[in-house]
C-alpha cells in the first residue's frame, strides 16, 4: 500500500456560495435542487421543511442543507430520489419535496442523511432525519438508540397532514437549547 | 443529478480531526454562535452514508471548467489568467475518478457576483466566478480562471481575506464530502486570516497551491497545482 496521505482540511462555504450552488436566481442551471421527487415517482410524496437556527435562536440565512436518501423501496438506485440541496432563505427556512424513503439497512428505521454547511462553520455538520410516524422502527434503530434519550427528539421530523400534502418539520439548531444531535461517522 | 449511485464497500476512515478545523474557532467570530457545542456522537457507517450521488459528464457543461469563458457578455474578463489543476486522491494515494468539483471565487478585484457582496470594488461583466469539473480516470481536474483578488470583511478591524478559491467535492460517498478553500503561495494575508488559521497548524499548508512553470502556458496563463485528499477506505482490499 502506498504511503498514507493526510486529509485536506475543511473550510467554511463562506457567505457567497449561492451563485454557484443554487444559481437559479442568477440565471444559471443548478446541478442539484430541493425537488427530488418526480411526479410519477413511487412512494409517499412528502415535503421536509424547517429552519436552521444559531445559538441565540436566530435563523441562519447563509446555510445550505444537503440530503441523501433511498427511494420508497429502501434502495439507492438510479431514478430514486437521491441527492438534494437547498439554501436557506432570509428566514432560515429550507424545504425538500421528495418521497418518504424505505429502510435501507436491515434493522434501521427509514431515515435521511443530512449535512449542514454555513458561513461560520469551518467544518460541515452531519446528522440524520427520522420520521415521527415510525415509532416502532425508531425505537429499535441502532443509531437512534445510541443517542441519549433526552436528545433523540432533535432527530425526529414531525409529521403533519396538511391540505397541501404531508409535511415533516425538521428544524436544525446548531447550538444551545435543543441543539441538534450531530454525528461523527 | 445523474442517476448512477456509488455503492461503496467497506467503511471509510474517520474524519481526521487533527486535519480539520474545530467547530468553535473564536477568532473567526461567526463560529461562536454557529458551532455545535455538544460532543459529536459516534455513528456506525451504514449503507445510507457509505453510498453517495454520482454526477456524470452530462451534468457539466463544456464551458463549466473555463471561468474565463463561462461568464462572457461582451469581452474578456479582466485580471491575471490562471490555470489550476491537480488530482483528487484518497488517503492511500489512489485517484478518485469521475467525481464532481465545484468552485466559486471573487473576481480579480476581490468582488463576488453574489447579490449580498457590497464591497466597493467593481464587478466584471464578463466574469461570473463559478465552475464545475469532473475528474478523469486518474482523478485529475483542470480549471482555467482569473486569479481572485483579496477583499475586506467584517470579522475584525482591517480584516482582509487572502485570495482564495472555494472548492466543493463529493468523492465516492456522502461521507467523503468536502468543502474547502485553496490559497496562493506567499500570500502575507494568510498569517492574519482566522479562517485559514482555524485549521490545525500542521495541516494548513495543504490548503496552499503550488506555482508550477510546467502547468503555466506560454504567453497565456500562469499555472497552479492543488491536490485534494478525501477520506479513504478503512479496510483496504488485498492489493499488490
Amino acid at each position: 500500500m502506498s504511503q498514507m496521505l493526510k486529509q485536506t482540511p475543511s473550510q467554511t462555504v463562506g457567505p457567497y456560495f449561492a451563485y454557484a450552488w443554487t444559481p437559479e436566481l442568477y440565471g444559471r442551471r443548478p446541478l442539484a435542487t430541493n425537488r427530488l421527487a418526480t411526479r410519477d415517482m413511487p412512494g409517499e410524496h412528502i415535503r421536509i421543511e424547517g429552519v436552521v437556527y444559531d445559538g441565540e435562536g436566530a435563523p441562519i440565512r447563509d446555510c445550505v442543507v444537503e440530503i441523501w436518501q433511498a427511494g420508497a423501496d429502501g434502495k439507492h438506485a438510479p431514478g430514486a430520489a437521491g441527492f438534494g440541496r437547498c439554501g436557506t432563505n432570509d428566514a432560515g427556512y429550507y424545504f425538500f419535496d421528495t418521497v418518504k424513503p424505505g429502510a435501507c439497512d436491515p434493522g434501521h428505521a427509514p431515515h435521511i442523511a443530512v449535512t449542514v454547511f454555513a458561513r461560520g462553520m469551518l467544518s460541515h455538520a452531519f446528522t440524520r432525519l427520522h420520521f415521527s410516524d415510525e415509532v416502532a422502527a425508531n425505537a429499535a434503530d441502532p443509531v437512534l438508540t445510541t443517542v441519549p434519550a433526552d436528545r433523540r427528539d432533535t432527530l425526529i421530523a414531525r409529521r403533519a397532514e396538511l391540505p397541501g400534502g404531508v409535511v415533516y418539520r425538521f428544524d436544525i439548531r446548531l447550538q444551545g437549547a435543543g441543539e441538534t444531535v450531530f454525528f461523527d461517522c | 443529478m445523474d442517476t448512477a449511485v456509488h455503492e461503496a464497500e467497506g467503511d471509510f476512515s474517520p474524519r481526521d480531526w487533527a486535519q480539520h478545523p474545530p467547530y468553535l474557532s473564536p477568532l473567526y467570530k461567526s463560529t461562536v454562535l454557529r458551532s455545535p457545542r455538544k460532543p459529536l456522537i459516534p455513528m456506525k457507517q451504514c449503507l445510507s452514508v457509505r453510498s453517495g450521488p454520482v454526477f456524470g459528464h452530462d451534468s457539466v457543461d463544456p464551458l463549466d471548467n473555463d471561468l474565463t469563458k463561462n461568464g462572457r457578455v461582451n469581452g474578456e474578463p479582466i485580471g491575471e489568467r490562471m490555470i489550476v489543476t491537480g488530482r483528487v486522491l484518497d488517503e492511500s494515494g489512489r485517484p478518485v475518478p469521475h467525481t464532481l468539483l465545484e468552485i466559486w471565487q471573487a473576481n480579480a478585484c476581490g468582488r463576488y457576483v453574489h447579490r449580498w457582496d457590497q464591497h466597493d470594488a467593481p464587478l466584471d461583466p464578463n466574469f461570473f466566478g463559478a465552475g464545475r469539473c469532473i475528474t478523469d480516470a486518474e482523478g485529475r481536474y483542470r480549471f482555467t480562471t482569473i486569479k481572485p483578488g483579496a477583499y475586506p470583511w467584517g470579522n475584525h478591524h482591517n480584516a482582509w481575506r487572502p485570495a482564495h478559491i472555494h472548492f466543493s467535492l463529493f468523492g465516492p460517498s456522502f461521507l467523503t464530502r468536502l468543502v474547502t478553500q485553496m490559497y496562493f503561495p506567499g500570500d502575507p494575508l494568510l498569517l492574519l486570516d482566522p479562517i485559514y488559521n482555524g485549521v490545525p497548524e500542521g495541516a494548513r499548508e495543504l490548503l496552499i497551491s503550488r506555482f508550477s512553470i510546467d502547468v503555466t502556458e506560454p504567453v497565456w496563463a500562469l499555472g497552479y497545482e492543488f491536490d485534494i485528499v478525501l477520506r479513504g477506505r478503512q479496510a483496504t482490499p488485498m492489493e499488490g
